[in-house]
């Protein structure tokens, strides 16, 4: 099991990318998500984004995305960039 | 077949996703210069996810890693030979054991992945050192494929301006493709930086094919064209490989040793060359033109 110990981010803003912050959570999963495509992709989005939580090991975490359209591939990357720099 | 190589940074999402669709033959993912030392650890991780999520339709892949001098190129190694891409580039390949060591660690990787194919290695020659060391850099490992010559690192190297005739790098770049050949592997050119200068690109192309090299990398979609173009054969060279292997197969069926095409005697070098050319010709959709 990870464990989120630190503040940390990965990605930018920029097209094709997603920011990611995470930080040391109280219980459970806490996921917020803005994205230019919420309305259409947002629900396949938070999927991708906890199946690699899950994959890491990681059970409690506040994680916060700012979507820029990033496919999944490169969701995946930033959210376990995110885990490897807060993490243990 | 690979003529051009596409150098892509490794940690520009934007790019990465969109390679497939820039016209080269292969992709390089960079994870050395284009990385800053803060985001290495991104980059790798992108790079990865991309190699193992994302339909590159087929397309060639290559992943520069980090030169061995520095505390990135182990885990690079481990993490890339994992998702299997064709190749990897080695940066600052001075010596062979540079080559060598880089190789032992692939194939603990390979073991530890259980990877079902072998990745080559493309040594990228861009010291002083490297280049006097060419031939046995070359022939240090039978993962190498190609040698590739990095102009920027070695003028700065051989205390010289980098000038866009490239007179420079002359030396290097015959010595590059004497080596390769010598050892039977793959050449290819340094890319010709200025993005803004088409012509220039074209002419350095031109300059490169003419010395022997197999492709050129290139550091924008925007000189593909040129070296896809400048590198493939044309269409009087495709007629006459023709030419070549009618003459070869008549001269046989009627039993004649030596033949001559254009009053000029076929030896086997041309042969080989014709038939170089038609195995190009037929990958790109080149036909014979109509008589």
């Amino acid at each position: 099991m990870a464990e989120i110990v630190r503040k940390a981010a990965a990605g930018t803003l920029e097209s094709s990318d997603v920011y990611v912050e995470i930080a040391p959570g109280e219980a459970g999963i806490d996921l917020e998500l803005e994205s230019v495509v919420k309305e259409q992709f947002g629900q396949a989005i938070e999927q991708v984004v906890r199946q690699v939580l899950q994959e890491q090991g990681v059970t409690c975490a506040r994680i916060r995305l700012v979507d820029r359209g990033a496919l999944d591939c490169v969701i995946r990357a930033r959210v376990e960039t995110a885990i490897v720099r807060g993490g243990e | 077949m690979r003529r051009s190589m596409l150098f892509i940074p490794g940690n520009t999402p934007n790019l990465v996703v969109n390679s497939p669709y820039l016209g080269a033959d292969a992709i390089i993912f960079d994870l050395e210069d284009a990385v800053s030392p803060g985001e290495k650890d991104a980059a790798r991780i992108l790079v990865r996810n991309t190699l193992r999520y994302l339909d590159l339709g087929g397309q060639e892949t290559i992943v520069r890693i980090n030169a061995i001098d520095t505390d990135y190129w182990q885990k690079d190694v481990e993490e890339m030979v994992a998702q299997g891409p064709d190749l990897l580039m080695l940066p600052k390949s001075s010596r062979p054991e540079d080559v060598r060591t880089v190789d032992e660690a692939i194939t603990r990787a390979e073991e530890r992945a259980g990877a079902r194919r072998r990745i080559r290695l493309m040594p990228l020659i861009e010291t002083a050192l490297g280049v006097e060391n060419a031939y046995a850099v070359a022939t240090a490992s039978p993962r190498v494929a190609a040698l590739f010559l990095g102009a920027e690192d070695l003028t700065a190297d051989l205390r010289c301006q980098r000038t866009k005739e490239g007179r420079e790098i002359e030396y290097a770049r015959t010595r590059l493709v004497t080596a390769a050949r010598a050892a039977d592997i793959d050449v290819y050119d340094t890319p010709f930086t200025d993005v803004n200068d088409d012509e220039g690109a074209w002419r350095d192309v031109e300059t490169a094919r003419a010395l022997g090299f197999t492709g050129k990398a290139s550091i924008s979609p925007r000189h593909i064209q040129a070296i896809n173009t400048v590198f493939s054969p044309s269409q009087e060279e495709v007629d006459y490989a023709y030419e070549v292997m009618e003459a070869i197969r008549m001269a046989k069926e009627q039993g004649r040793g030596a033949i001559a095409l254009r009053g000029k005697m076929i030896d086997a070098p041309i042969v080989a060359r014709a038939r170089r050319t038609l195995e190009m010709a037929r990958e790109i959709g080149m036909e014979r033109s109509e008589a």
